[in-house]
């Protein structure tokens, strides 16, 4: 085998694990979210397939592919087929600028855990998770339903609230780390992570991904209470699984995002690197899955009023109070 | 070899989605073609070894931009634009002017271009583009912020006027 195949191979190799473990963890977290919305709220949740109900994201696949896939009359028929994958494939994509472990020596050569080391990987997060929302909005959109429209127009309405707090939150951070690259982010934390410098900060990141990944209480997009289930109501069997699984990516991947910027990424004692990292993923994926047990949602103005005049200002005056710090250090 | 031909197909994309971002009539489709042809310009910026370029394509015209244009389309009842009225040749005459313009400076910087053999550029780091930006060309960057923030007062200002009306 040539130096260079085995580059190739190595490379495969990594992104079909990745690309599998993601998957994987994304129906676990709906089971799991079921399992802890049930201790939440004092049921035993889904407890009949396999042991402990383990199978049941199997059941769901299994469900989802066999259903029909129905599509509404009148509906944009080739956007309403492509807005699902619009949703997803971003979320998977932001994935390959993590690393979510130590560089691990193989074969005699240095392999970094990480798909792909871009110099502008912040930059690269920002971008792709402000595509993702097309998905959202075109779904709606396309659909020909009030209902699906609203929940779409809710969406675009929502990015635009929540996608400048995000953007300023992680500057100190570059600020900090002197790099837009994430190994080398996490590199800077060895010692001490970001939270620790930047507990405001964290809070506006955790606060504009809770809204980037929809969750309660900011899921105004999908508010089944009013909207039947926003911009995927028209949407059946595996092109609402797409819709459904995306967000369950998400969550992983922005737990990973927060666990990267501000937990210190794969630096922790004891364990290896990469267990730390997952443990800190998981982390923050349960944070929001114990918030959508909690919190009631939010109204879409007082979301609007969140992000344009509380998180946004906030954010600045946390860059200016960096700035000064890290002037007269 | 390899990056020309990825160059040429997106190069292809890119002016496809343009023209039909011009031709389709229905204001969504032509959104979403010319989000097709910002994306592949970011990867051609990518390929030029830009990636703070492709990034800010990315973050700021398909991400920032054309979603408020999908908002605002989406926000407002159009009914069938598609049946509104051909500009009469006053609205044309400004831009036809100003495109004029455009087009005859790229001729003109095509025709001067020195042939010299072109060495394939190095990664430009962000630190750099950050200096040149900011110690070269401050001046420029001062005057385009005070440029939009004229723009900004004269919105807000034209906004306020109109919701008056409609008390």
């Amino acid at each position: 085998m040539t130096a260079f195949s085995l580059d190739i191979t190595l490379f495969a190799v990594k992104l079909g694990l990745v690309f599998f473990v993601i998957l994987t963890l994304a129906a676990y977290l709906v089971f799991a979210e079921r399992k802890v919305l049930a201790w939440v709220q004092d049921r035993k949740g889904p407890n009949r397939v396999g042991p402990f109900g383990l199978l049941q994201p199997l059941a769901d696949l299994i469900k989802l592919l066999t259903k029909e896939d129905v599509v509404p009359g009148g509906a944009d028929r080739w956007l309403f087929y492509l807005a699902p994958a619009m949703a997803a494939i971003p979320a998977i994509l932001i994935f390959s600028v993590i690393p979510f472990g130590a560089p691990v020596n193989i074969f005699g050569r240095d392999l970094p855990l990480v798909v792909s080391d871009l110099n502008v990987g912040l930059l690269f997060f920002l971008a792709l998770s402000s595509i993702a929302v097309y998905g959202v909005a075109i779904g709606g959109w396309a659909s020909n339903s009030k209902y699906a429209l609203l929940g779409g127009i809710r969406g675009l309405a929502q990015l635009i609230s929540y996608e400048l707090s995000m953007g300023l939150s992680l500057v100190p951070i570059v600020m900090l780390s002197h790099s837009f690259n994430l190994a080398d982010i996490v590199a800077a934390q060895k010692t001490v992570p970001f939270i620790v410098y930047q507990p405001l900060a964290f809070i506006i990141f955790l606060l504009s991904i809770t809204a980037e990944c929809k969750r309660i209480p900011f899921d105004l997009p999908e508010a089944e209470g009013e909207l039947v289930a926003g911009f995927h109501t028209e949407y059946s069997g595996m092109r609402f699984g797409l819709f459904f699984v995306g967000e369950y990516i998400n969550i992983i991947v922005l737990g990973g995002l927060a666990a990267t910027f501000f937990l210190g990424g794969w630096h922790g004692p004891l364990l290896p690197p990469t267990v730390w990292f997952s443990l800190k993923t998981l982390a923050v994926a349960f944070f929001f899955i114990w918030m959508r047990g909690t919190l009631p949602r939010l109204r879409y103005d007082q979301l609007m009023h969140l992000g344009w005049k509380v998180l946004t200002p906030l954010a600045l005056v946390n860059i200016l109070i960096t700035g000064w710090w890290l002037a007269l250090k | 070899m390899m990056e020309q031909t990825i160059f040429y197909i997106l190069a292809a994309v890119a002016v496809i989605g343009t023209v039909l971002a011009i031709t389709e009539k229905h204001p969504v489709h032509a959104i979403l073609y010319l989000v097709t042809s910002l994306f592949s310009m970011a990867v051609i910026f990518y390929l030029l070894m830009a990636p703070l370029v492709a990034a800010f394509e990315v973050i700021l015209y398909a991400g920032a931009i054309m979603v408020l244009f999908l908002f605002v389309i989406m926000m407002l009842d159009l009914g069938h634009p598609e049946k509104g009225m051909a500009p009469s040749w006053r609205e044309w005459l400004p831009a036809a002017l100003l495109s004029a313009v455009s087009i005859a400076s790229l001729i003109t910087v095509i025709v001067s271009r020195h042939t010299s053999a072109v060495s394939y550029p190095a990664a430009v780091p962000i630190r750099e583009v950050a200096r040149r930006l900011f110690q070269e060309h401050g001046l420029a960057v001062e005057l385009v912020s005070l440029q939009l923030l004229f723009a900004l007062v004269g919105a807000l200002y034209l906004g306020k006027q109109s919701r008056g009306e409609g008390k």
